[in-house]
């Protein structure tokens, strides 16, 4: 189980994938092209590999934050609680949770080594809105971890609305702690927790 | 024996005797029936595994990852990938047994044949050749296999050190720990100085698989607002995954109405949310 969950970190790198591309591109390709992209900086920067945080964080704003769709995923974790916050604070809670799932995208980037990150072809029918892109990361001595991607078109392209690593989806997981807070402490309590846990970490890592 | 559901929590004797056992395992904490603020239907001894979690971090913090880090800083990557691959080699035989009890023939000749490579050609497992023989590294233990058999999950477990677990999962490995190679080995083999050999290799096997979480425990640590609550629930997504082999039905709509809900693994989260919101009103 412990080392499967490795792969985990693997997830968020993943995520961190994608290039401002077209709009025209299938979905698949995009995830592809993104991750090369990602990979091939990571590959070259020395500042990154050492573990710059702010370098780390730029590229994920760059590359990859195009290509999500925060406010559905922010939504998503919600759940039913999503309906109770008023639109000052869905705006609220997107912004704080952009910011955490950013950094933790940076922390996983910056723990890659050199693993295979393969993006399979979409199997869904062309037409399909809502898909989901499957990849697998392979490394030696352990099962390929499987990372898939789900995507919605939208008039400004193929948005990533949740990643799921070996079975994992980020969204649901966070759906518990959300949901907790809601009820310990509503809304803006979570808004609260969720600053708090920005805070720390910016003084904690500088 | 092990079904999972709404009962209040730390009422019924069943759940006491859980309780003993597991008690007697963790030996240092138990929280007993303090209040839990937010239940989960699937986590009846809430107020225990925080309990459990915490002793866990405590050592983990003092012992483990101190230990995992001086590993990982004195030992160069290609080292450490064949620690790894050693002691992920001693898995393979238990893998292939597990797959034969779930009926998966292919699966278990693949493992096998895994194991005899990497055991061979690979040199005691320190290489992985048989990843590049198209014999790729599976995950099966015990618990799947009872799984498979139609075993329920059971309440939420943290063992202790262990981490993660169920009622179901821990039984399996508490079976599995029958055929853990790097304590049975020496015993088999008949080696000198044989409780030298299980011990050395037990606590080697123990830092190196905590070196390998290294990446993913900070990022836990990174990622989550309540380190428990999300641990847990990646825990349940994760199994119900594995038990399907990477591809689990479609959970049921999460309208929390639905009644068809696959009983071997943990109900849907809207329903879990739905029964939890319900009990914080004071319904249950």
């Amino acid at each position: 189980m412990k080392r499967r969950l490795a792969v985990l970190v693997w997830a968020f790198a993943a995520l961190a994938v994608p290039a401002a591309t077209g709009q025209d591109l299938t979905p698949d390709a995009l995830v592809k092209t993104v991750t090369q992209d990602v990979i091939s900086v990571i590959k070259q920067d020395k500042e990154i590999q050492a573990g710059n945080r702010k370098k780390t964080i730029a590229l994920v704003e760059e590359k990859v934050l195009p290509h999500f769709d925060f406010t559905r995923m922010t939504a998503l974790a919600m759940g039913v609680n999503w309906r109770k916050a008023t639109p000052e604070q869905q705006q609220a809670l997107v912004n704080e949770f952009r910011t955490l799932l950013v950094r933790t995208y940076s922390t996983a980037l910056s723990a890659y080594r050199n693993q295979v990150i393969e993006v399979k072809p979409l199997r869904a029918p062309p037409g399909d809105a809502d898909v989901v892109v499957r990849s697998e990361v392979k490394q030696s001595g352990t099962e390929p971890v499987t990372l898939d991607y789900s995507m919605e078109k939208t008039p400004n392209g193929w948005k990533v609305y949740d990643v799921t690593v070996g079975g994992v989806s980020l969204v649901t997981t966070y759906r518990d702690s959300f949901a907790n807070e809601v009820r310990n402490a509503g809304v803006d309590g979570l808004i609260k927790a969720l600053a708090e846990k920005n805070r720390q970490f910016e003084t904690k890592r500088g | 024996m092990l079904e999972q559901g709404g009962r209040p929590p730390c009422r019924s004797p069943r759940q006491k005797r859980w309780r003993l056992v597991v008690t007697a395992l963790a030996a240092a904490v138990l929280a007993g029936c303090a209040t839990v603020q937010s239940p989960d239907p699937r986590d009846p001894w809430e107020a225990m595994n925080r309990a459990t979690f915490e002793f866990n971090d405590g050592v983990d913090r003092v012992v483990l990852k101190p230990l995992a880090e001086g590993y990982r800083f004195v030992l160069p990557e290609p080292v450490r990938a064949g620690v790894r691959n050693f002691f992920a080699n001693l898995q393979d035989p238990w893998i292939a047994l597990n797959q034969l009890l779930q009926g998966k023939v292919e699966a278990a000749l693949s493992d096998g044949w895994r194991f005899i490579a990497n055991s061979t050609f690979g040199i005691v497992g320190i290489f992985d050749i048989a990843t590049d023989m198209r014999l790729p590294k599976h995950a099966e233990d015990f618990g799947q296999t009872l799984a498979v058999w139609g075993v329920d999950f059971g309440p939420y477990l943290v063992l202790p050190i262990l981490g993660p677990s169920s009622a179901r999962d821990a039984v399996g490995t508490a079976v599995a720990s029958q055929a853990y190679l790097p304590w049975q080995l020496p015993k088999w083999l008949d080696l000198d100085h044989r409780v030298a050999w299980q011990n050395s290799l037990t606590v080697v096997d123990l830092i190196q698989t905590r070196a390998n979480l290294l990446d993913v425990t900070d990022l836990f640590e990174q990622a989550a607002l309540d380190r428990y609550a999300f641990i847990r629930n990646a825990y349940f997504q994760r199994r119900r995954n594995l038990i399907h082999d990477g591809s689990p039905p479609p959970l049921p709509p999460s309208d929390g109405q639905s009644g068809t809900v696959d009983p071997r693994v943990p109900t849907n989260d809207e329903a879990v949310l739905a029964a939890g919101a319900r009990r914080a009103e004071g319904g249950d």
